[in-house]
C-alpha cells in the first residue's frame, strides 16, 4: 500500500528542491507567506505554552511539528471556503483569519474563543473526535446546491480514522459528490495510542478508495506540498469532480494537551529523525537565495508584538458576563429557562 | 458500623487511598482474582489512562488483559457487547462522560436489552466507566453529567461513589455483578480527599444509598461530586441552628425508595441537589418517590437546587452553572421557614 501512496515531497528534509520544476511554482511572495505564517503559528503555540505554566491559561493543545500541514493548507483556502477545524487546528485557523486574541480566550474558558470574524466561516473546533466530518460535507453540499465556488475543509487527526463518523462523512461527501478536502494530519499519535495499534491499514490515503475518492499521502512536513496539493484538491473540488481525501504525515512534537506526559508513552528518540517543518523552509530559503536577515529579524520583531499585544488583550478583556450562561442557548428563552435565569441572578442579589 | 456490615472479606487493613486508587485498586484485585477480567479503552494501556485510574494494570496484567483500543467509542462498548456475551468481564473506560454519546445506540439498543431480548439466553455482564462533571476548569464539552440519560434506560444499573470506599467497594460489585452498570465517577473527586479504605475485596451493594450525615430539620439528597457541596451548606446550616442529614444516593437506578422515605418521614422536609439541568434530572424522579411514600410527612414543597437548563459553560462561568453552597442554604431555609 505504501507503493500505491507514496508520500508526496517537493523539498527533502535539507530543503532542497527535489523536482526542479516546482521551481516555477515557488514564487518569493508564497515562500515568504509560507514562513511568516509558520513562524508566526509557532510564537503563538509556545507562547500558549508558557501561558499555561504560568497559570494565565487553561489545559491547552499544542501543534508544533504540524506548521507545515496546518499554514500550507490553510493558505490554499479562498476567504469564502468553510473550515471545519479540531481543537488542535489553531494554527490553520489563525493562519486563515482568526484572531489570536479569541484563541487565547478559547483556551481560557472563554465562549467568545469560539466566535470567528464575520468573513471567515470558521466552525467552532469539535472537541469529540471526527465530528466535523459530516458537518463539512453538509456545508459542502450546500455550496453545491447554490452553484457557488466555494469549497469546505474538514481538518482531522489520526485517531479520527477509527471513528463512524470519519467513515459517515466521506461517504457522504462521495455519494452526493460535493466540493470538500478532508485533510487528516497524522501525527502518529492519538494521545498515547500509536498509529499501527490505531489501525491495521499501512495508510489513511488508501482509505479512500472504499469512497471512490482519490486519496493523496503527503510529507506533511514539506510546506509546499502540503500547499499545491491542497490547493489540487479544492480545485478538483471546485470543478464539481467531488471530495478528496489527504493525509498529511506529520508529528505532533509536544504532549497532547498541557495536562499529558507523553514520555509516559513514547521515547524521545522517536522524534528526533524527524526534520522541524520550519527548519525546512529555512534551509530551502537559504539555499534558494530567500533567505534575508533583515526581514527575518523585522519579522521576528512583528510577530513578537502582535502576540504581546493578543495577549494583553486577552488579558484585559471585559469579564465573562453571567447571564451568558443562558444566553444564546435559543433564539427565544423558553419561559422555563428565563424563571431560572431570574432565580439565580436574584440569589446573586442576595449574597 | 454501617460501612462494617457491607464488607465482605478482609477488613483489617486499610490504606489511605484517593478515589482513583481506589478505583485502579478494584480493577487491579478483580483482574488478579478473575481471569475473565478484561480492560479496555482508550489510552489506558502504556499511559495508564488520561487520570491515571488503569496505571501499571498493563504492566501487571498484560496488553491481552489491559487493552488500548482505537479511538471509537461506538467500537469500544459494542466489542464488550461480544466480549461479555462470550464469557468475559469488559470494564469498558469512556474517557469522559462528554464523549459516551457515539456510543449511545449500543448502550441503548444493546447493553440495556440483550437479556430481555434473549429472555437471558445471553447477558450483558459489563462495567462502563465514565468520568464526569464540572469544576475542574476542563476544556468545554469534558464537563456533562447526564446520568438521567442512562438511569432512563431500562436494563441497566447507575452508580456513582463520592468517595475512594464507595468507589471501590461500588466498582468491585457492578464488576461482579450479573447485569451492565454505568459506573459515574466524580472528576472533581479523584484526588480531592484521602480516606482508609480496606486493601481486601469488599463490594458495596448496588442500590442501596447512605445518611452520609445525621439531622433533623431537613434531609439533603445528592451524589458524586455535590455531596461536597451538600456537607458544607449543613455546615452554615448548622450555624443558622437547622439541622441537615444528608442522603448520599450512591445508586442512581435503583434508587433506594426506602432510605429516602425514612429519612423524609422522620425530617419532614427535603432539598434535592445535582449538577445535571433542571429538566428531566433525576430530582424529579426523587420528588415522585417522596410523593408515592412520604406526601403526608412533608411540611414544605421540596426544593431542587441543580444546574440549569443550558450545556454546561466554559470553565471561567461553570461556577455560576453548578448548584453551591449558597444557593442549597437558600433552598434549606426555604423549606424550613415555609
Amino acid at each position: 500500500m505504501t507503493d500505491n501512496y507514496p508520500v508526496k515531497r517537493v523539498i527533502d528534509d535539507k530543503g532542497n528542491l527535489i523536482d526542479e520544476r516546482f521551481k516555477e511554482h515557488i514564487s518569493e511572495r508564497l515562500v515568504k507567506e509560507l514562513y511568516y505564517h509558520m513562524a508566526r503559528i509557532r510564537a503563538f503555540d509556545r507562547k500558549a505554552i508558557n501561558l499555561q505554566r504560568q497559570g494565565r491559561l487553561g489545559t491547552y493543545a499544542p501543534f508544533e511539528g504540524q506548521e507545515a500541514a496546518q499554514v500550507g493548507s490553510a493558505l490554499a483556502l479562498q476567504a469564502d471556503d468553510w473550515v471545519f477545524p479540531t481543537y488542535r487546528d489553531h494554527g490553520a485557523t489563525i493562519t486563515f483569519g482568526k484572531s489570536m486574541t479569541r484563541t487565547f480566550l478559547y483556551w481560557n474558558g472563554r465562549v467568545e474563543g469560539c466566535v470567528a470574524p464575520a468573513n471567515r466561516n470558521i466552525f467552532p473546533p469539535a472537541v469529540p473526535i471526527a465530528t466535523q466530518l459530516p458537518h463539512a460535507a453538509g456545508a459542502a453540499w450546500a455550496e453545491k446546491r447554490r452553484g457557488s465556488k466555494n469549497a469546505a475543509i474538514a481538518y482531522f487527526g489520526d485517531g479520527a480514522t477509527s471513528e463512524g463518523d470519519f467513515h459517515e462523512g466521506l461517504n457522504f461527501a462521495s455519494v452526493f459528490k460535493v466540493p470538500v478536502v478532508f485533510f487528516n494530519q497524522n501525527n502518529g499519535y492519538a494521545i498515547s495510542v500509536p498509529i499501527e495499534k490505531q489501525m491495521n491499514s499501512e495508510t489513511i490515503a488508501q482509505k479512500s478508495v472504499a469512497y471512490g475518492m482519490p486519496g493523496i499521502r503527503i510529507d506533511g512536513n514539506d510546506c509546499f506540498a502540503v500547499y499545491f496539493e491542497t490547493k489540487k484538491a479544492f480545485d478538483y473540488a471546485k470543478g464539481g469532480n467531488g471530495p478528496t481525501l489527504i493525509e498529511a504525515v506529520t508529528w505532533r512534537r509536544g504532549a497532547h494537551t498541557t495536562a499529558d506526559d507523553p514520555s509516559k508513552y513514547r521515547s524521545d528518540e522517536l522524534g528526533k529523525k524527524i526534520v522541524d517543518p520550519l527548519t525546512r523552509i529555512e534551509l530551502f530559503m537559504k539555499t534558494y537565495g530567500y533567505w534575508d536577515e533583515e526581514w527575518i529579524r523585522a519579522t521576528s520583531e512583528k510577530l513578537t508584538n502582535e502576540i504581546d499585544r493578543a495577549v494583553e488583550e486577552m488579558e484585559t478583556f471585559p469579564p465573562p458576563k453571567v447571564e451568558d450562561v443562558f444566553n444564546h442557548v435559543y433564539a427565544e428563552m423558553p419561559a422555563q429557562l428565563a424563571e431560572q435565569k431570574d432565580a439565580y441572578f436574584a440569589h446573586l442579589g442576595r449574597q | 458500623m454501617t460501612q462494617m456490615k457491607e464488607v465482605i472479606g478482609e477488613t483489617e487493613t486499610t490504606k489511605q487511598m484517593t478515589l482513583i486508587q481506589a478505583i485502579n485498586d478494584a480493577m487491579r484485585i478483580l483482574l488478579k482474582e478473575d481471569e475473565r477480567t478484561i480492560i479496555l479503552g482508550e489510552d489506558i494501556g502504556k499511559n495508564g489512562g488520561v487520570f491515571r485510574a488503569t496505571e501499571g494494570l498493563q504492566e501487571a496484567f498484560g496488553d491481552d488483559r489491559v487493552v488500548d483500543t482505537p479511538l471509537s467509542e461506538a467500537g469500544i462498548i459494542g466489542t464488550s457487547i461480544g466480549l461479555a456475551v462470550n464469557g468475559f468481564r469488559p470494564v469498558a473506560e469512556i474517557q469522559f462522560l462528554g464523549f459516551i454519546y457515539p456510543a449511545y445506540e449500543q448502550i441503548m439498543t444493546h447493553v440495556s436489552r440483550i437479556r430481555m431480548r434473549s429472555m437471558s439466553r445471553f447477558t450483558v455482564p459489563m462495567v462502563i466507566r465514565a468520568p464526569y462533571g464540572a469544576g475542574i476548569r476542563a476544556p468545554e464539552i469534558h464537563s456533562d453529567s447526564t446520568e438521567i440519560l442512562f438511569t432512563h434506560m431500562p436494563g441497566i444499573k447507575v452508580v456513582c461513589p463520592s468517595n475512594p470506599y464507595d468507589a471501590k467497594g461500588l466498582l468491585i460489585a457492578a464488576m461482579e455483578d450479573p447485569d451492565p452498570v454505568l459506573v459515574l465517577e466524580p472528576m472533581k473527586n479523584y484526588r480531592s480527599k484521602r480516606a482508609e479504605v480496606p486493601v481486601g475485596k469488599y463490594s458495596v451493594e448496588i442500590g442501596k444509598g447512605k445518611i452520609v450525615r445525621e439531622g433533623s430539620d431537613v434531609t439533603l439528597i445528592a451524589w458524586g461530586a455535590m455531596i461536597t457541596i451538600a456537607e458544607k451548606a449543613a455546615e452554615q446550616a448548622a450555624e443558622k441552628g437547622i439541622s441537615c442529614e444528608i442522603i448520599d444516593l450512591r445508586t442512581l437506578y435503583p434508587i433506594d425508595r426506602d432510605i429516602i422515605s425514612q429519612s423524609i418521614q422522620k425530617t419532614t422536609r427535603a432539598v434535592i441537589i445535582h449538577e445535571a439541568h433542571s429538566t428531566g434530572g433525576l430530582g424529579n424522579d426523587i420528588v415522585s418517590i417522596i410523593n408515592d411514600t412520604s406526601f403526608l410527612y412533608l411540611r414544605a414543597p421540596i426544593e431542587r437546587i441543580t444546574g440549569f437548563d443550558v450545556p454546561v459553560p466554559f470553565f471561567t462561568l461553570e461556577e455560576h452553572y453548578l448548584p453551591t453552597p449558597a444557593r442549597v442554604v437558600e433552598g434549606i431555609e426555604k423549606v424550613v421557614h415555609f
